[in-house]
């Protein structure tokens, strides 16, 4: 059995923070009868891929001292970088949970999971080493990329954010001429790994040529 | 040790906005002009392609095209008393660090200032008397007037290819346009955007109100067009990934699409990337530069000779610059003496969200600032004296191509995440759309920049250090535009509607706008302003500082149209004055 959701051989993450994530991402944007959730679009494996990248050490950012916290109005003023917020940030939640709950944030309830959750996003569950807030905020951030960002980066499997919404991806030629129409434009989603990969084709001009849903009789497709 | 070049007739000193054309303007005087820009050299047709170009997340968060902080950042603070912090990651504001800077990210709203702006302190005292400003405003009039500049505003219309219907020609009012514009000399260029059924809504609505909508002008192409340097522009595919992005297609004007293809076809032209410049030389009587010193990428310090020094870095560095170069008096908040730094000023802005339960709409359709408008609550339209603020906003419905990571509004009271969560951004994200606010801010004794005591860049140099916040007259007329924007928003009888609310300090993310104003501002009193009205230091009067930096306070329009317009004017000033007689124009 694959220990993760999705099959993906993780550079940064442990089995272990993989674990947490898949199931605090999956409360979240959880899977219910509008399609899958966070875990099945593979948004741990996104933050992995984020967390091996230029921005998992803020590589753009400014980054020398003093280090002060500041107002909030003064932005991140941590530290850490994103790689250090998550290995120390998981780290310490799970120890939080053990002590509140006896199990880590993994094998909670949904409901224990949503207060925890909940906990940190109001500042109600601090760590010893970072905000509770400042790590919720991350996750929370890199959850709704990974959701919704181009498929190449390792998110939103199947584009299944943007399925959700109906947001079809890399434009396509006709939008010029459908600006004015108050039809309702829907198509089947192209991103680009799909072309990359050979699974949608372009017109001259680099757009995607979108396979259009029809709807008939007013229904939803 | 520091290497000697060659010695040129100008340096200009950025390539964006304001550096191309000012380069491309003196170029065709005949003058050798070097461009010394920070960032990377760019090849449009390699650099941004389909469909690697339409990724929200690389534009709207990791590319390096914006600036790298990781070298060079500013730091932050609300007010004296705090101590400012470096701004560590990209938030409220997202300035460009390669050829083209910041213009060739930009969202293509190219709107003038009217009339009214640049003689606002003037006109208001007129008004409604002396006191009407609050007392700390330093908001005042720029030095030119409207009429003066509105050949320059043409002349930037022509190179960025403005489509737009005219409101105002020769003083008569045209049906379609913005009624209460200035008048202009002739038509815009291209014709306006098409509107969109969300626009046809708002049209509606502010009909019934009794407000006049147009077609907000933008610059990004309405048709295939040559512009006044002979560059050709293709039209706009409204493929949205627009703002923040760089256009794959050429269409959204910008340094790179209209004005650089000219220049680098000129001999007399050099583009010199990746030189960091650090400082503007000058004699030893301190009153004549004689060229800049700058960075390269190997890391060697290079001294480059020239006659003339046009800055065009943007309101951060020009001000930067001038101080680290010891140009110019260093404002003082205590005293109010003193010049550079001063009347730093921002946009305000805020959004009333509509939401349908009955009507679809196509959010992802749209870019290069495709917006239906009105001005009617903007400049001197309406009457203040009971309202008690100064300034006023434009109100629009954009199209911009609602990308999903950022753009899924939900109705107030929504949980933040979680199934309902995911449950309203499933359906309002087709549903919904935003009326924005987009607003003027005036300037104040307490809001300024300055160089940092304690944190410094990559070579060591002082960060810029700003102090600001807002005040309550932008306070009270953004609630007094969130009262008839709310009434806008019901005469659309959506289902719901949910208004932002507005900030109480200023704060260094979200993204806002990278409408960053002042510092370096011009005026007719060398007192009060940096530079004269031909945007020359009063100081050094071989040294143009042109840009945002100039502007002593904020109109609601945005800024470009009115920083491209001033490059024109300043180079026709150097141009048509300066170079007859060198020395001081005023
Ligand atoms: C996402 C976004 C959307 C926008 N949308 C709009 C809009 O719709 N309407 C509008 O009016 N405005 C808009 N703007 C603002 C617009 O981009 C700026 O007003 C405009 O680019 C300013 O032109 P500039 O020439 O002064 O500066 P820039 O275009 O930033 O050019 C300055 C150049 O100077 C270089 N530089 C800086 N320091 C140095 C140094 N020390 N040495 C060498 N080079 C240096 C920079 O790298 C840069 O290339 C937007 C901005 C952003 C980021």
């Amino acid at each position: 059995m694959a220990e993760t959701a999705v099959p993906y051989a993780y550079g940064y993450l442990s089995p272990q923070e993989v674990r947490f994530l898949d199931a605090a991402v999956e409360r979240l944007i959880p899977t219910d009868e509008l399609g899958p959730g966070a875990r099945d679009a593979g948004v741990s494996c996104y933050i992995d891929r984020q967390l091996c990248g230029m921005w998992g050490t803020h590589g753009r950012n400014y980054r020398s001292g003093p280090w002060r916290e500041g107002t909030p109005e003064q932005g991140f003023q941590s530290r850490l970088t994103p790689q250090e917020i998550y290995r120390i940030g998981i780290q310490e939640i799970n120890r939080y949970c053990r002590g509140k709950y006896d199990k880590y944030f993994e094998f909670l309830s949904p409901a224990q999971q949503d207060e925890v959750l909940h906990g940190l996003e109001q500042g109600a569950v601090d760590l010893v080493s970072l905000s509770g807030k400042l790590f919720f905020t991350l996750l929370w951030r890199n959850t709704e990329e990974g959701f919704f960002a181009d498929p190449m980066y390792g998110g939103n499997r199947d584009k299944i954010g943007w399925k959700l919404l109906g947001f079809p991806g890399v434009a396509s030629g006709a939008y010029r001429e459908h600006l004015g129409n108050p039809e309702v434009y829907r198509a089947e989603p192209v991103s680009i790994l799909d072309i990359r990969l050979g699974h949608a084709q372009v017109d001259a001009q680099g757009f995607a040529k979108h396979v259009r849903i029809i709807e008939r009789d007013g229904s939803k497709q | 040790m520091t290497d000697k070049m060659k010695p040129v007739d100008v340096v200009v000193v950025g390539s964006g906005v304001v550096g191309s054309i000012m380069a491309m303007e003196l170029v065709s005087a005949g003058l050798k002009v070097l461009c010394l820009e920070r960032g990377r050299m760019i090849d449009p047709q390699q650099d941004f392609v389909m469909p690697y170009v339409h990724d929200e997340l690389k534009y709207d968060r990791h590319s390096d095209i914006f600036q790298n902080l990781s070298r060079e950042t500013l730091t932050f603070r609300n007010n004296a008393s705090q101590t400012a912090l470096p701004m560590r990651e990209l938030g409220s504001f997202k300035p460009g660090e390669m050829v083209g800077g910041t213009g060739a990210h930009w969202g293509c709203n190219a709107r003038r200032f009217l009339p009214h702006d640049f003689e606002l302190r003037s006109r208001v005292d007129e008004r409604y008397g002396k006191r009407f400003f609050p007392e700390d405003c330093t908001s005042q009039d720029w030095g030119v007037s409207f009429d003066e500049v509105e050949p320059y505003y043409d002349q930037f219309e022509h190179i960025y290819g403005v489509g737009g219907k005219a409101g105002n020609l020769n003083g008569e009012i045209q049906p379609g346009g913005n009624p209460h514009e200035g008048p202009r000399s002739r038509e815009y260029p291209n014709p306006p955007t098409r509107r969109t059924p969300q626009g046809e809504i708002f049209a509606r609505a502010v009909t019934e109100l009794g407000y006049t909508p147009f077609q907000g002008p933008a610059a990004a192409m309405t048709r295939d067009y040559t512009n006044l340097y002979k560059v050709m522009l293709g039209e706009c595919q409204r493929g949205g990934f627009c703002s923040s992005h760089v256009c794959s297609q050429g269409a959204k004007a910008n340094p790179l699409t209209a004005v650089l293809p000219a220049l680098y076809r000129k001999d007399n032209f050099e583009l010199r990337p990746l030189c960091n410049v650090i400082k503007v030389n000058t004699d030893s009587t301190g009153k004549k530069a004689t060229g800049v010193t700058y960075i390269d990428a190997r890391g060697r310090e290079v001294e480059q000779p020239a006659e003339l020094v046009v800055l065009a870095t943007y309101c951060f560095n020009n001000t930067r610059l001038l101080l680290l170069s010891g140009i110019g008096t260093p404002y003082d908040p205590h005293s109010g003496r003193g010049v550079v730094g001063r009347n730093y000023s921002y946009q305000t802005g805020g959004r009333v969200h509509v939401f349908f339960d009955d009507r679809e709409f196509n959010p992802f359709i749209g870019g290069g600032m495709v917006n239906t408008s009105i001005d009617d609550l903007n400049g001197d339209v309406i009457d203040r004296s009971d309202l008690g603020f100064v300034g006023g906003a434009y109100v629009a419905v954009q199209a911009f191509g609602s990308t999903p990571i950022k753009n899924k509004p939900v109705p107030a009271g929504t949980p933040r995440w979680g199934a309902q969560w995911k449950k309203a951004v499933a359906h309002y994200y087709r549903r919904s759309f935003a009326i924005s606010i987009h607003g003027s801010c005036q300037s104040y004794r307490q809001n300024y920049l300055d160089l940092d005591p304690t944190y410094k860049d990559a070579n060591g140099l002082p960060l810029l250090r700003m102090t600001f916040d807002w005040h309550e007259n932008e306070k009270k007329m953004l609630a007094f535009m969130y009262e008839r924007v709310t009434e806008i928003a019901r005469a659309m009888k959506p289902a719901k509607y949910a208004a932002h609310q507005i900030y109480k300090n200023y704060t260094i993310v979200p993204y806002q706008s990278t409408h960053n104003m002042g510092g370096a501002v011009m005026g007719a009193d060398p007192a009060t302003s940096v530079v004269n009205k031909y945007l020359q230091s009063w100081d050094v009067p071989n040294l143009f500082v042109v840009g945002g930096s100039a502007f002593p306070h904020n109109a609601a329009q945005g800024p470009t149209e009115t920083i491209g317009m001033l490059a024109c004017w300043a180079a026709d000033g150097i141009k048509e004055n300066y170079l007859k007689r060198p020395g001081p124009l005023v």
